[in-house]
């Protein structure tokens, strides 16, 4: 008797803790499916609130196609996204994996000194050194350029992704090495073939959040990037946003939305043990 | 163990001195960080320390003016009203994440079925940008073709169509409320590392001993959490001072220049007004404030974890 009832009470237990866990991730997703959904809409519905989310008069893509009227369309801005995060990829990957070899593998005069001074430029606010920033483009010649932008951003990743690179290096057995040298590897095929295959994980996890800070970089962009066909999707849409174009037509505003989520969402759910991974190397140490 | 290291520590000596020349090119290896960080961020740094002693104007000629830009600081009222917001903001929206993320954090620490499937929903819009996240709450919170307002009128909770935006105390906890669904789930996951990095054997010797819950939580939880509790701090409150995409993006500091934080104040000054000394100025005042902070927090993290 007393089995049964304790048993009854720990699946009671169980509904209530599911029920509670299912209406909070409805109330953490619903937001986003709100937005994809009422994306769909035509642009006569769009104008009506978003009740119900899905749409009531047929599918359709009309607010990506009236997205694509304003400004310089859709697809140039989304293009220099693509161009920055990509590249900001890339190259926060080639100067974060280089920088980690070098201070795990190497003893070097300022050695501690360098390390401690790119670590460090995570406690100043990059928002106070803007206006400067900008000066140095403008002198260096980068300034109004994409490759501008992705040089800052890079150098923003940098005491995050040398931290994650050095950790992984030390985290390769020396023997490895020591083996590898015997079999007359020198430094840079010892790096390419020996050392990228064990600390790939830690690439992966660098690359994602390269992209994603890049991709969702607002303020530098907008000071940094002052020609119209050089914005980046979030610069684009909150000038549409802001009524720059004329009428703010909210349909147009979700597809936007829609689209500047998409990639951070499919990345995340594809590669989340990398994300999580990240953060917890950054919350432990 | 001894013989083995009586036996490799001369080896490892000769093979160093062997390599002396070698473990120079490290410097190598480091040198495009170096350049870059040099470049895009020491060197600017420099640079704004020099700039704010000057009037700068975006054309024409730039002439030391001494510490004018930080007198004009202490009358600047506006600025010590956009500081004053941003500490109020800040204060606010760490109180809430905290107390939505905590619970969370608990909840998604203990193992059960669709675990993953929670943490994955709760930590979704962390993913998503500031400037998406604000672009969709702007659309939700529309007065006419959002969510929020429509739907109360719908139902029947409010008489008209309210627009959430119009007065300070609705906008301002609308931000809050978007800003803690955004963030959130990014708190939770810093949180529940420091969960999982309790021993389960205290917490089941506790219990033995007859701990309640609430004891446990109080005795054992809060005080092996506490540097986690002072990570997840930092990177709330610094991020929360430096706001800037929300209050840009749906209010553009409105209603009446209320929501003005001081990065906004700093931007305004910059690149709105182009008075890039004093914006330089404004912007050590910030930089001095945020560093400070950090050290202060720093110091709490670097306190041994345990119970006293």
């Amino acid at each position: 008797m007393a089995q049964a009832r304790s048993r009854k009470r720990r699946i009671g237990m169980q509904i209530a803790e599911h029920s509670t866990g299912i209406v909070a991730s409805l109330l953490f997703l619903a937001p986003i499916v709100w937005t994809v959904l009422s994306a769909f809409k035509p642009a006569q519905e769009s104008r009506q609130p978003p009740l119900p989310p899905w749409p009531t008069t047929g599918f359709s893509v009309e607010n990506y196609a009236t997205l694509n009227t304003f400004g310089d369309g859709l697809w140039l801005p989304a293009q220099n996204s693509i161009y920055v995060s990509v590249m900001t990829v890339v190259l926060s990957v080639i100067v974060s994996v280089l920088a980690g070899y070098g201070f795990s593998r190497f003893r070097f005069p300022l050695k501690n000194l360098l390390f401690v001074v790119i670590l460090s430029t995570i406690m100043i606010p990059f928002q106070s050194i803007l206006t400067p920033i900008f000066l140095v483009l403008t002198k260096i010649g980068l300034h109004n350029t994409l490759t501008g932008l992705v040089c800052v951003y890079v150098t923003l990743q940098l005491p995050f992704s040398i931290f994650m690179m050095r950790n992984a290096f030390d985290a390769v057995p020396r023997e490895i090495e020591e083996a590898a040298r015997m079999d007359g590897a020198n430094n840079v095929t010892m790096l390419l073939r020996v050392m990228l295959p064990l600390v790939w994980p830690g690439i992966v996890t660098i690359a994602l959040f390269a992209f994603l800070g890049a991709w969702n970089e607002f303020l530098a962009a907008l000071v940094l990037m002052t020609d119209q066909s050089k914005f980046t999707l979030p610069i684009m849409m909150t000038a549409l946003q802001s009524g720059r174009f004329g009428a703010i037509d909210w349909g147009a505003v979700q597809a936007g939305v829609t689209v500047m989520m998409s990639p951070c969402l499919v990345l995340f759910l594809l590669l989340q043990r990398f994300y999580i991974r990240g953060l917890m190397a950054g919350a432990v140490k | 163990m001894t013989t083995i290291a009586a036996t490799s520590a001369p080896a490892r000596r000769r093979k160093l001195v062997g390599a002396g020349r070698r473990q120079w090119i490290g410097l190598l290896y480091v040198a495009p960080a170096v350049a870059l960080v040099v470049v895009f961020f020491i060197v600017p740094l420099g640079m704004t320390a020099w700039m704010s002693l000057h009037n700068w104007p975006l054309m024409g000629e730039h002439y030391l003016i001494g510490l004018d830009n930080y007198w004009a600081i202490l009358r600047d009222t506006r600025f010590w009203n956009a500081l004053k917001f941003t500490g109020y903001y800040t204060v606010i929206v760490t109180i809430a994440i905290f107390v939505v993320a905590f619970p969370l954090a608990l909840f998604i620490e203990r193992p059960r079925q669709m675990t993953g499937f929670y943490r994955t929903s709760f930590f979704m819009p962390a993913v998503i940008g500031f400037a998406s996240a604000s672009l969709l709450w702007s659309w939700l919170l529309n007065v006419d073709s959002g969510l929020f307002s429509p739907a109360t009128f719908e139902l029947g909770l409010t008489e008209k169509k309210v627009n959430l935006l119009a007065t300070f105390q609705p906008a301002f906890w609308s931000i809050i409320a978007m800003v803690v669904w955004k963030v959130a789930g990014f708190t939770m996951i810093i949180l529940m590392t420091g969960l999982q990095s309790i021993p389960p054997d205290l917490q089941e010797a506790a219990m033995i001993d007859g701990a309640g819950p609430l004891a446990r939580f109080r005795a054992i939880t809060l005080p092996l959490m506490r540097r986690t509790l002072a990570l997840a701090l930092i990177l709330s409150v610094a991020g929360s001072v430096l706001a800037f995409d929300q209050f840009y993006i749906i209010l553009r500091g409105g209603p009446r220049n209320q929501t003005l934080t001081a990065v906004y104040w700093i931007f305004n000054q910059s690149f709105v007004s182009f008075k890039l000394g004093y914006g330089a100025a404004l912007s050590m005042v910030l930089l001095v404030i945020l560093v400070a902070l950090s050290l202060i927090q720093l110091r709490l993290l670097r306190q041994p974890e345990g119970i006293d």
